[in-house]
This record gives structure tokens, C-alpha cells and sequence, in this order.
């Protein structure tokens, strides 16, 4: 294994360990209640449960859409992390969200995002917002994340400022 | 306030989410200006005290339906069918502003563009939204 897949390898893990902070250290995400359950690489995983105040349609309890388009924002930003070879820093250039069908009252809604391309530059991602499987999807997102170095940017993310140091890099 | 910015306020009053983050609009004639206070929920990374893309993108899509709202006889909010974010500039944690034109206003859909900026200069777009809205009453 080269040195770079460690690097990356030993990242993930960082990430996988510090899964709870990741999300936790971002207030809108903390004030909107998401919640990172699951990093692979290359991809991750989240929950946001139903909640009377995200309510965009009062006659209906259906959850605000801009709910969904934070989640699937930041969680593609997150899968980004799981595919990088050195931390970066990184900011949403463009995000293109389909509302599928509007969320169930009262049930969770589940998300997964995955960077299928990365340039020395930009991020490229998909995202799901789903009940349950990706059967019965919500709505869907594509976006693009400009990189930057992380010695010129704060990531703002714990996790990644953890691997960050561990590995040596400019803080 | 016309009866129909007074029939757009109450039904951002009772939003849940509109009263979530705290919108506030005032209207010239047709056109709206939205105003989003800042708090410190909204940030997105502390350590360079910007706002969280999904705040500024929230309050967007407000300020969009808010003006198909306001300049149609709908009963009912515009249901979003897509929507695209061009994130221009890094949003400061401090208040935000948007305004938002309808290009077009059918009898089924709506098109909409909405920019948000800081400060003063309304030019100095830190985020725009481009969406798409389903206007149907019987949708």
C-alpha cells in the first residue's frame, strides 16, 4: 500500500472515530438536529428526525424542503472528507436540489451522499433524501464544492482538524 | 400594508419553520425585501464565522415563495419542485437580505430567481436561487 493510501486510510478511520463531532461542531446542523450515522469512503450517512418547528406547511406537517437542502449540503460536504487524500477545506460553489415528494409527517427522514469525482479544484456529488430505502427518495441533490488548502482555510470541521494535526499538516 | 402583505405575514406566522429562523419582510407595492436577523444557529463553520449554506438557501426558497405569494391570488404556498444555489460569495455571520423576481407565473408552474446579500449593496449578491415551483392549486 502506497504512502497516500495510508494517509487516506488513516483519515477515514480518524473520521469514523470522531463521527458524533462532525456534524455537532456545526450549529445549523446541531440547531436542525442531523445526526452522522454512518462514513465510508467516499460516502456518508445521516439522520434528521421530525420536528413541529421545521414545519413548512402548516395544513399538511410537512417538513420545510430547506431542511432537506441543508442536510444533503452538508452531508455531501462530509463525503467529500472521506474521499480526500489530505484534509482540505472546502465551500459549496453550487448545490441543485428535486423535491421528489414532500417527507412524512412525523417520520425520520434518512440521507446518504457520495463524491464520485474529485479534480485538484472541485468536489462532485450526489445525494439522496429518503424514508427508509432509497425507494421511496424525497428529494435528490447535485453539487459542487470548491477545495481549498486547509493551511490557508479553517476546515471547521473537529474531525478533519484532528486528522489534520495527527498527520502532521499546517494548522 | 396591502391585505395581501397582510395575508403573507400571517401565513409566515403561522409557519413553524418561517418562525424558526425568524424572517422578516417588508413590501414596496409588489416587491418584496426579506430580512433574516442574524442568530448563531445559522453558522456553518465557526472558525471563519460564515454562515451554513443551508441557512442562506433556506431563506431563499422563503424569499422566493414569499414573492409568488405575495404577487399572485394563491391560497396556498408555491410547492418547490427544484432549485439550484450558486454559493459567490462566503455570507458573513451577520444579517442577511434578499429580494426575489418571477419571471414567469403560470397557471401550473412558477419561475423564480431570488438573491441574498449583506450590508448595503443589494449588487453584491453573496448567494443567488434559481427554482421552480408548482403553483397549481389542485397540485
Amino acid at each position: 500500500m502506497s504512502e497516500e493510501n495510508e494517509r487516506q486510510d488513516m483519515m477515514l478511520k480518524l473520521m469514523q472515530q470522531n463521527a458524533r463531532r462532525i456534524m455537532s461542531t456545526v450549529p445549523w446542523a446541531q440547531a436542525l438536529g442531523f445526526e452522522l450515522t454512518g462514513i465510508e469512503k467516499g460516502r456518508a450517512f445521516a439522520k434528521v428526525g421530525w420536528r413541529e418547528d421545521l414545519v413548512g406547511d402548516p395544513d399538511t406537517g410537512v417538513i420545510y424542503g430547506g431542511v432537506l437542502t441543508a442536510l444533503l449540503d452538508n452531508l455531501s460536504g462530509v463525503c467529500i472528507n472521506t474521499a480526500l487524500k489530505k484534509p482540505m477545506s472546502m465551500a459549496t460553489l453550487d448545490l441543485r436540489i428535486d423535491y421528489m415528494r414532500p417527507a412524512d409527517k412525523g417520520r425520520d427522514i434518512l440521507a446518504e451522499a457520495e463524491c464520485y469525482h474529485i479534480t485538484r479544484n472541485v468536489a462532485f456529488t450526489h445525494a439522496w433524501a429518503y424514508h427508509e430505502s432509497r425507494d421511496k427518495v424525497i428529494a435528490t441533490a447535485a453539487g459542487t464544492f470548491a477545495l481549498n488548502d486547509i493551511s490557508r482555510w479553517a476546515s471547521g470541521n473537529a474531525a478533519m482538524d484532528i486528522a489534520n494535526k495527527m498527520l502532521g499538516g499546517e494548522k | 400594508m396591502s391585505p395581501r402583505a397582510a395575508q403573507l405575514q400571517a401565513f409566515l406566522d403561522r409557519t413553524p419553520f418561517a418562525r424558526f429562523i425568524g424572517m422578516e419582510f417588508e413590501t414596496n407595492g409588489d416587491q418584496l425585501i426579506a430580512r433574516l436577523p442574524f442568530q448563531k444557529k445559522f453558522i456553518g463553520n465557526g472558525a471563519i464565522n460564515a454562515l451554513h449554506g443551508g441557512a442562506t438557501g433556506a431563506f431563499l426558497e422563503l424569499t422566493a415563495v414569499a414573492q409568488v405569494y405575495l404577487q399572485s391570488d394563491l391560497q396556498r404556498p408555491p410547492k418547490p419542485i427544484n432549485l439550484t444555489i450558486d454559493y459567490l460569495r462566503s455570507a458573513k455571520g451577520e444579517d442577511l437580505y434578499a429580494r426575489a423576481i418571477v419571471h414567469k407565473l403560470g397557471r401550473r408552474m412558477a419561475s423564480v430567481r431570488a438573491e441574498a446579500w449583506q450590508g448595503k449593496d443589494p449588487d453584491k449578491v453573496v448567494t443567488a436561487l434559481q427554482a421552480h415551483f408548482l403553483v397549481a392549486e389542485d397540485g
